[in-house]
């Protein structure tokens, strides 16, 4: 039977999104501060329950279907990391809303969704962990019911629904090939199978990931998605599902097709370098925060990919993924929480007009963003290397130069977010202090709603350089 | 002590910034105080030294893991390669904390910046771990960004960023080489010490070649090497007269201390194949880069590109060292020290320069030769300052320049007689171009340009103020702006002249430093030839 104990983290997450709803149900909707704080609760337990049991060896639950082991311990702490700021953010935008002890419940629920994906070693365990991975989200970004929103839940319910047929198609596939749906039996019998059934089942499923990753060619849903919903959603939808996609995709490449005569490898490979320099060269135009963020992690995807690729080739993909996850996530969610500081300046000059004005506010935003390009010691320095070395050690060197001149590229957008805010910041410094300042940008007019995602700024920047500095510690705690 | 050494600007720095208890106008002066500080804990290595190596001629050794997957971590170490340009970093870095002390836009940001990016620097001198070499190489580049964006004139955001787009450029180039070094390892990891005892890709000439050129290209942006300098002049001219001479100094010694260190003895055979193209593109570079400054009409553009040209002579010499390996280690040996002492050398003087070039720029912003004429009259410890350096730079015996470039040519003219005689030539027109420079600046009829613009409006004028040194004495004059020039102040004084001291004594005793180089640069040049 299966243990208890090898679910806990789920568990604590679920009974966290039950208690948050009934206690929510039954709380005047001022105080409804208490369902946050359950929530967070039950992020830290889940995330001390997933960290007691590291390093472990590899569990399974379920028949074999459900598969614990150093990357699900990565996707479990890294999401329940991001889920309590994705609260704090959300409790600052969604503050004696109507419906808050929702975005806390479908928060959870996504996350739950998003560990369940990388678990799954089971295609039809895995596509249900697609749908709910999904499901909660299209609510969240839709939340404030305004036009923008709800277009963009609209584009993203009718993507997913799309890319959900084909993943079941793909999983049909590989059951017709194979007579198996469980990783571990079609690892043995899809080698047998005929190629290009496989070669077309593989490529279904693999969709399904990269359109939950957001990798080109399925990521058209998500800058819409970003920017039609608060910040605080965006970077919900940027970064839970990613990660339990990615860490999915990573399995996939890993059990399944490992063996097969398709080059799936080579497939990702290709989805790799399209996700990064496309997700790039679209960030150079933008104007608006959230929709540069939204192609930036487009193009993060692509270098995550590249451990994805090399899963079966190389032994340091395991230690690229494990960093490059949690660095994303880290700094991802500090540049959202950044965005949402301000939440009502849609373009980069109206953020550094209203938000530039604290220095730590814009170093910490230098310290997350110059962390997405990967300057060292941030935690996606190192994941950067660890999968661009992973990736040359799989038979990749032109995809390795290909990541290094696209971040080369990815540096003069980040810097077109940077440069302004240093520039503002710079100006409101050199102005003297008898200058009167904008009434609405005082440091008295700064309520809590947006001091909560400044502070999450600061945590996700210095845990940026922390992660960078420790990563050894880090990779021996999760892979071992 | 190392480790103490490399991250006590950076300690003081999170000072500065954490407790905004210590005034704004004190800060400058913390900022000289750590600098001087690790002048003296840098001086204390130096006479440490010859007792604390142990036969390999690394000293103060430090290690700690950071990354065991990838056998990266925490090395440091000095040798005779990184321990006079660590010294010399540790004075120039003194002497713009002195120059700045003035400084009155957001002194606090600033000190603090330069700490954090004397650290980075130190750091990178220091390190004997690829990756940690890396870091500090990518965090100097950011450093500097913010100095060129946040304290520039003229079109420094522009500027700014093609620095930046540039150099990350190199660096990344470079991070794809150390990986293929790494991979290519048979016992693979990112130690310096490991991978230069047992050169990876030893039987596969195609991959180290690949590997060279990657490094190549990061490390001859970084230098810069032509074609690969025109950020430079760009960068320097808009930076402030410190951020130049950092930039020059020590950042452009990076990428030169990086093929002395990197390329050098962990692609052996790969650079001795590929000497003679280092040989060429030196030589290229120091000819271009004197004829280009040669040309200029502004004088910190100028300065810039004899950067161009000294760095081509180190290049010069670095592949002679690879040519001469079959025949003559002794020669080798020759060039390499040269290389040393001129990375030395050069730091001094062109530090020294750029900030000389900043106190035309605080008197009268701008730095073109024609709206000057005959300072010698109304600043004479300007011009005299002025014409050391100058002398300095172009090779005057007695001074640095002279020891490093005479070794330089005794070196390369055995293995490679032809670029070294053209090389050579470089040497007149940096000649000329510094006397014609002298001549426009110091002699001739006094013109001091008026500074009526800036006057405008007190707002405008704060921002513009960018190197700040108007204050004080000065403030008197500048209300009628056609009377003399004022001569250095005592702390510009304090500043530039200990640079050029230091550079008279490197030429009048070499001994001092020449006995921590020879050995590393017979260690250098016995990699070849083996």
């Amino acid at each position: 039977m299966v243990d208890p104990l090898v679910l806990l983290p789920e568990f604590l997450l679920l009974a966290g999104a039950l208690a948050a709803l009934l206690l929510g149900l039954w709380t005047p909707r001022d105080r409804q501060r208490r369902a946050a704080v359950i929530a967070v609760v039950a992020c830290v337990a889940s995330a001390v329950a997933t960290a007691g049991a590291l390093p472990g060896g590899t569990e399974t639950a379920f028949h074999h279907t459900w598969i614990v082991d150093g990357t699900t311990g990565v996707t479990r702490l890294v999401v329940a990391a991001a889920l309590i700021a994705a609260v704090v953010l959300c409790r600052s935008a969604f503050a004696h809303h109507d419906r808050e002890t929702e975005a806390y419940v479908l928060v959870l629920l996504a996350g739950i969704g998003a560990i369940a994906l990388s678990a799954s070693a089971d295609l039809l365990v895995l596509l249900a962990s697609y749908l709910l991975a999904s499901i909660p989200l299209y609510a969240l970004v839709g939340f404030a019911k305004d036009a923008r929103g709800v277009e963009a839940t609209l584009k993203y319910y009718l993507m997913s629904a799309l890319v959900g047929v084909l993943m079941l198609l793909g999983a049909a596939t590989l059951m017709l090939a194979a007579g198996q749906t469980r990783y571990d039996t079609l690892e043995a019998s899809l080698p047998q199978a005929p190629t290009g059934v496989v070669a077309l089942g593989a490529l279904a499923v693999l969709a399904g990931m990269a359109f939950k990753a957001g990798a080109v060619p399925m990521h058209f849903w998500l800058p819409d998605a970003a920017a039609g919903a608060s910040p605080a959603a965006a970077a919900v939808i940027t970064t839970v599902p990613k990660v339990g996609a990615l860490a999915a995709a990573f399995r996939l490449v890993d059990m399944p097709f490992a063996d097969v005569d398709a080059n799936v490898p080579v497939l990702v490979a290709a989805i790799a370098a399209a996700s990064m320099t496309l997700g790039n060269l679209a960030a150079f135009g933008q104007t608006e925060v959230l929709r540069l963020l939204a192609y930036s992690s487009i193009s993060q995807v692509g270098y995550v990919l590249m451990a994805v690729a090399v899963a079966a080739r190389s032994d340091l993909a395991d230690a690229g993924l494990a960093v490059y996850l949690a660095a994303y996530a880290v700094a991802n969610v500090g540049a959202f929480a950044a965005a949402a500081v301000a939440p009502r300046a849609r373009t980069i000059s109206e953020w550094a007009a209203s938000a530039a004005r604290s220095r730590w506010l814009v170093l910490s935003l230098t310290v997350c963003l110059l962390s997405l390009v990967g300057t060292p010691p941030t935690g996606v320095f190192v994941g950067k290397l660890a999968v661009f070395t992973a990736a040359g050690d799989g038979g990749f060197g032109w995809l390795v130069v290909l990541a290094a001149v696209n971040t080369v590229a990815s540096l003069f957008y980040y810097l077109r977010w940077i440069a302004p805010a240093f520039t503002q910041h710079t100006a409101s410094a050199a102005s003297s202090a008898a200058d009167v300042t904008p009434a609405d940008v005082t440091p008295a007019n700064v309520t809590p709603a947006q001091s909560a995602p400044a502070a999450v700024v600061h945590v996700t920047a210095a845990g940026s350089v922390v992660l960078g500095v420790l990563s050894g510690l880090w990779l021996a705690t999760t892979v071992g | 002590m190392l480790t103490v050494v490399v991250f006590l600007p950076a300690a003081v720095a999170v000072l500065l910034l954490a407790i905004p208890r210590i005034p704004d106008r004190l800060c400058p002066h913390v900022w000289v105080a750590a600098a001087a500080l690790d002048v003296v804990l840098v001086g204390w290595l130096w006479w440490r030294y010859a007792d604390e190596e142990a036969g390999g001629g690394i000293a103060f050794e430090a290690r700690l893991d950071w990354i065991p997957t990838v056998e990266a971590g925490y090395h440091v170490g000095v040798d005779g390669v990184s321990l006079p340009l660590i010294a010399m970093s540790a004075v120039l870095f003194l002497a713009c904390a002195v120059w700045s002390v003035r400084e009155r836009q957001r002194p606090r940001t600033y000190a603090a910046l330069f700490l954090f990016l004397q650290t980075v620097c130190l750091g990178a001198f220091a390190a004997l771990d690829l990756i940690l070499f890396f870091v500090f190489f990518d965090l100097s580049i950011v450093a500097m960004y913010f100095v060129i964006a946040g304290w520039g004139h003229g079109d420094r955001r522009r500027s700014a960023l093609k620095f930046f787009l540039y150099t990350f450029l190199g660096s990344l180039a470079l991070l794809v080489g150390f990986i293929g070094l790494f991979l290519g390892a048979d016992e693979r990891t990112f130690d310096m010490v490991a991978l230069a005892a047992d050169p990876p890709l030893r039987d596969s000439p195609l991959a180290a070649g690949l590997v060279l050129l990657a490094i190549g290209l990061g490390l001859a942006i970084k230098t810069p090497v032509f074609p690969f300098h025109t950020w430079l002049p760009d960068a320097h001219t808009d930076a402030p007269a410190p951020g130049s001479a950092i930039l020059a100094g020590v950042l452009l010694k990076l990428g030169t201390y990086g093929f002395a260190r990197i390329a050098m003895p962990m692609l052996p055979e790969a650079w001795e194949r590929w000497a003679m193209v280092v040989v060429i593109v030196g030589v290229v570079s120091a000819i271009w880069g004197a004829l280009v400054a040669l040309a200029q009409t502004d004088a910190k553009r100028m300065i810039a590109y004899t950067s161009v040209n000294h760095m081509g002579y180190v290049l010069l010499a670095l592949g002679a060292v690879g040519l001469a390996g079959q025949a003559d280690t002794d020669a080798g040996a020759v060039a390499a020290v040269g290389a040393i002492v001129q990375m030395v050398s050069h730091g001094l003087l062109t530090g020294a320069l750029f900030l000389l070039s900043g106190v035309l720029w605080t008197r009268g912003r701008t730095h073109e030769f024609s709206q000057w004429g005959g300072l010698a009259r109304p600043a004479p410890v300007f011009a005299a300052c002025l014409a050391v350096a100058a002398f300095g730079a172009l090779g005057l015996p007695g001074l640095s320049g002279f020891i490093a470039e005479f070794q330089i040519f005794a070196g390369a003219i055995q293995a490679a007689p032809v670029p070294a005689i053209i090389a050579v030539s470089g040497i007149v027109i940096t000649a000329g171009l510094f006397l014609l420079a002298l001549q426009r600046l110091l002699t001739g009829d006094t013109a001091i340009p008026a500074r009526v613009p800036v006057r405008a409006g007190a707002g405008a004028r704060r921002f513009d103020d960018g190197d700040g040194d108007d204050g004080g004495e000065d403030r008197g004059r500048s209300e009628n702006r056609t009377g003399p020039m004022p001569d250095l102040s005592r702390w510009e004084v304090g500043a530039v002249v200990p640079l050029l001291a230091l550079s008279v004594l490197i030429g009048v005793a070499p001994r001092a430093l020449l006995n921590v180089v020879e050995p590393a640069a017979t260690t250098l040049a016995s990699v070849f030839g083996g």
